[in-house]
């Protein structure tokens, strides 16, 4: 009985009681939402492009971020350094295309999906060469990213935003808003989603899939980028970062694989869940449950919805 | 030349459907099995044993476990770790309890607590398929994770967090524990590998391999034939999960000597994976040579520079090891997605024509 | 006009029956208040342009799809849902439009699975591989072989059927089907992809099933001689509903098939 309590009416009440730190806790919920967003955004562009799963897109993150870092601390100023991470990103996506997409292309997908594993590893280790394990500071100030918090007062407290949590938003905003309009709305958007159905059949009405696909790791290059800047801007960069790609995979199944909307309703929705598990019902399970609670949150949704909430509704012929 | 089979013909029907019917294959079994047993201990160092085969044989057994599920019945599991998991603490749990039990009985026991949990895990995967139970598997694994470190009944409140192998016996024999010898861990784990092998290829073998790979292949088809889905996929998760729980309690009672809980984490389910995929999925023999390459590869690669003079950071060495893995697990499905078991056995399709081309 | 047989051949009671199905996929009617009968023993063509939900009709009878409306009475049995195993285990087997082998396993392993359903011997004696499950196995090899003679596929036994043409294919998928020693055999375009040698061999194994094994077969089929020569009876289906039925003379000169097959607008 006292359990039941604890589980069901304890933490409601603990809501209740403090209104100002249930804002706090959900403002804190969707600004790690928006950066789950971010990277399970990665992951739809190349799956809805491709049809790979691109499990690589974590240390991608990692990878960006200490290339810009890196770069920054030889010396380079930091708008140039930006440039040219980018370009380090463009030359990535051109060797990934060339080196393993395009010997395997027509492969089924199970194959795609353990290369991106070998991708995963050699970038960890390639990475760790040449920038070294040790963490790093992102150089947000350099980048002009805003510092500082606003504080807000409201019911009886006050609730603290961060300045950068919000720039993050924003700019996640943007960068989504254009995503989206690029693929509905232009020629190359339509080709990107023709690839996505069938190789075979965009190669026949003449699409390169080789063009396509450069394009779209660069693109995921450029969202990894902007997690990695958000990201380390908020919380250093190390390579403990490159586990934040499993933390995308609930988000993925709440959106459903294919869906740029899914991807933000499904960060925000397991970034908040998350973190109001965290802080109302952690006390009563122990700390670290955030490693699993995102999964179980997927799991159940997955029994009642097996394609997500947006996800295409998998219909087998026979 | 040597390795033909004219003038080998059956005569009936089981004879046929041995699962080695030729007799150069039987033969080369049984060198291989008598190296294993009599060769490598008697002439062997320590540092082969203790370093290289008990876990090599290890790991074997755990990637049969996983190749089973995944290979065979197309379930991708990324919960291998966690289940392997539960295996070792279940038999230390069960040996902390009854330590009067000898510890074999202790260690298949554990094996059946693990298909238990795999059973549980396994359960979406009526619903769920492909990627997204992949995702279910990695539940499993965060959950179980979270589990041994967080719940201090696991490891028998002690302080460290760590759990401590007790030393346990055998006729007399010390198996586990500080006391016990190499040699006589070596044995322990070779026969279990040996008899487990031997089951696991039963099992490939007939009915049930068919109704797996039938479930793999095509599930509605096998539906229609009137395999059960559910039963099926149980069952592959339930034997897969007793291998890795198996292996699992030999790799923490017979090999590490203890364990803490980040043993069993999400990075061993992927290195796992990685030797079932590199070996060959769907392949016994596979889940043998993806063991050896991706174990013994970073022993090599620490164990040889130096040996040749070539001086080489340890730092660097675990860098450009994560380097190499990653870009032979590429090159590899490039160039045989089908695993070194293809590999193998194109080898011996060449042998079989040999000396000449085709 | 098919020939009459022997005695296995004689066409009894109603061993499938069908009432006022209706199957829709969302918006999509597939089928509407369709019934006819298969009787025992006979070879029953289901035909129709394309689209016109031949292969719905068939996986309904399967239990793959359920029907939003209407029935299914099998072998005396009435269901308004079926579910897949069951008809595998009340004795319906089939053959797939897309041949819907098992691409990792041989053509052996391929029919042997086909058996499953008649393989009884424990987990136990399957993880030693020894005894009852040995004897079980070649008991059954010997039933699966009297298949593969029968269809002619002796030397593809052993070849990964990913690798076999797919004439053959199409002959073990048969095979398979056999292998469960169904009472109603569905084969959804069997001939599908065939040249006319390839053709008159399949005709000749249908045949064959019907009268050494008694299977009582419905066939969906677009060649009008395969349909001629083999059914005994025949349903015409036009956009999900039901516009004929009767012996293949009947259903020739019936002129709502031939508008049907014209393209008539309607």
């Amino acid at each position: 009985m006292d359990i039941l309590y604890k589980i069901f009416i304890d933490p409601f009440v603990q809501m209740g009681a403090a209104p100002d730190l249930l804002v706090q806790t959900l403002w804190e919920g969707l600004v790690a939402g928006v950066l789950y967003s971010l990277i399970a955004l990665g992951f739809v562009l190349i799956f809805k492009a491709s049809g790979v799963f691109n499990f690589a897109q974590g240390i991608m993150v990692v990878f960006a971020a200490l290339t810009l870092v890196g770069l920054h601390e030889h010396g380079v100023p930091a708008y140039v350094a930006l440039a040219l991470t980018i370009g380090v990103m463009f030359c990535l996506a051109f060797a990934v295309e060339r080196l393993i997409l395009r010997p395997l292309i027509n492969q089924p997908d199970i194959i795609l999906f353990m290369a991106t594993f070998g991708l995963t590893y050699f970038l960890i280790g390639f990475g760790e060469l040449i920038f070294g394990g040790e963490t790093k500071v992102m150089i947000a100030d350099q980048l002009l990213l805003p510092r500082g918090a606003i504080e807000v007062k409201m019911a009886g407290g006050f609730v603290t935003l961060q300045k950068i949590d919000i720039a993050a938003a924003i700019i996640a905003s943007l960068m989504v808003a254009t995503l989206a309009i690029f693929f509905q709305r232009t020629r190359i958007g339509r080709a990107l989603r023709a690839v996505a159905d069938s190789h075979r059949a965009a190669l026949s009405v003449g699409i390169s899939l080789e063009q396509i696909w450069v394009i779209v790791w660069f693109a995921a290059g450029l969202v990894a980028l902007t997690t990695g800047i958000m990201w380390g801007a908020r919380s250093d960069v190390s390579f403990a970062l490159e586990v934040i790609a499993l933390k995308a995979l609930p988000v993925l199944i709440l959106g459903g694989l294919t869906s740029i909307p899914g991807a933000i309703v499904g960060g925000l929705i397991i970034g908040v869940g998350e973190k109001l598990g965290e802080f109302y019902w952690g006390p009563l399970m122990g700390s670290g449950i955030e490693s699993w609670f995102a999964y179980v949150i997927a799991l159940i949704f997955l029994l009642f919805r097996p394609q997500g909430l947006f996800g295409e509704r998998i219909i087998e012929r026979i | 030349m040597f390795y033909r089979e004219a003038g080998q013909f059956k005569t009936n029907y089981s004879a046929d459907q041995a699962v080695f019917p030729i007799l150069q294959d039987r033969i080369g079994l049984a060198i291989i099995l008598f190296v294993a047993a009599v060769i490598i201990p008697w002439f062997g160092g320590s540092f082969l044993i203790q370093a290289v085969m008990i876990p090599f044989l290890i790991f074997s057994l755990a990637a049969i476990g996983l190749n089973l599920l995944t290979g065979y019945t197309g379930l991708l599991s990324l919960g291998t770790g966690a289940f392997m998991g539960v295996g070792a603490y279940a038999c230390y749990k069960l040996t902390s309890y009854f330590p009067g039990v000898n510890i074999l009985i202790c260690i298949v026991a554990s094996g059946f607590f693990s298909a238990a949990v795999g059973v549980l895990f396994g359960l979406p995967s009526l619903r769920i398929k492909g990627f997204y139970l992949a995702v279910a598997t990695l539940a499993a694994q965060f959950f179980l994770s979270w589990c041994f470190i967080r719940l201090p009944w696991f490891y028998n409140y002690n302080a460290s967090g760590a759990i401590e192998v007790p030393t346990r016996t055998l006729f007399g024999v010390p198996i586990t524990g500080a006391t016990a010898t190499d040699t006589t861990r070596y044995f322990v784990v070779l026969c279990f590998v040996v008899v487990m092998t031997w089951i696991a290829s039963n099992l490939v073998h007939g009915r049930i391999g068919r109704m797996w790979m039938a479930v793999r292949d095509m599930d509605l088809a096998a539906d229609l034939l009137g395999i059960r889905l559910l039963q099926t996929k149980l069952l592959a998760f339930a034997t897969s999960s007793f291998y890795c729980g198996v292996a699992g309690a030999l790799l923490v009672f017979l090999w590490y000597g203890g364990a803490e809980p980040a043993v069993f984490d999400v990075n061993l389910s992927f290195f796992i994976l990685f030797m079932v995929i590199i070996g060959g999925l769907g392949s016994l023999t596979g889940s043998f040579f993806g063991a050896a390459l991706i174990f013994i590869l970073p022993i090599a690669l620490r164990y040889f520079p130096p040996k040749l003079g070539i001086p080489v950071h340890p730092a660097t060495v675990e860098h450009i090891q994560y380097m190499i893995i990653g870009a032979l697990i590429v090159l590899f499905l490039i160039a045989e997605p089908a695993g070194l078991a293809r590999l193998w056995q194109i080898g011996k399709q060449k042998l079989r024509v040999w000396p000449f081309p085709y | 006009m098919r020939a009459t047989g022997g005695p296995e051949a004689a066409v009894g009671d109603v061993l499938l029956s069908v009432e006022n199905v209706s199957l829709s996929f969302g918006g999509v009617k597939a089928v509407s208040d369709v019934s006819f009968d298969i009787r025992k023993g006979e070879i029953r063509a289901i035909i129709g342009p394309n689209g016109a939900g031949k292969t719905s009709m068939l996986n309904v009878i399967n239990g793959f799809y359920h029907p939003q409306q209407g029935r299914i009475t099998f072998k005396g049995e009435t269901r308004a849902k079926m579910r897949p195993h069951e008809a595998a285990y009340g004795g319906i087997a089939r053959t797939f439009q897309n041949v819907a082998l098992f691409r990792g396993m041989t053509a052996l392993d391929n029919i042997m699975a086909g058996r499953t359903l008649k393989m009884h011997t424990s987990f136990f004696w399957q993880l030693l591989r020894y005894g009852p499950a040995m004897r079980e196995e070649a008991e059954h090899r010997h039933r699966v072989e009297e298949i593969i003679d029968f269809l002619k596929i002796q030397e593809i036994r052993r070849v990964p059927v990913g690798r076999l043409p797919y004439g053959l294919q199409k002959r073990v998928e048969l095979g398979r089907a056999l292998a469960m020693e169904p009472e109603l055999l569905l084969l959804d375009e069997p001939m599908a992809g065939m040249n006319l040698e390839e053709k008159e061999d399949m005709s000749r194994f249908v045949l064959d099933v019907n009268d050494h094994y008694g299977t009582t077969i419905a066939l969906i089929e677009h060649d009008m001689g395969v349909v001629m020569d083999l059914s005994d009876r025949v349903v015409v289906l036009d956009h999900g509903i039901k516009i004929a039925d009767g012996t293949p003379d009947e259903v020739k000169k019936n002129q709502a098939v031939i508008d049907a097959y014209l393209g008539v607008a309607h």
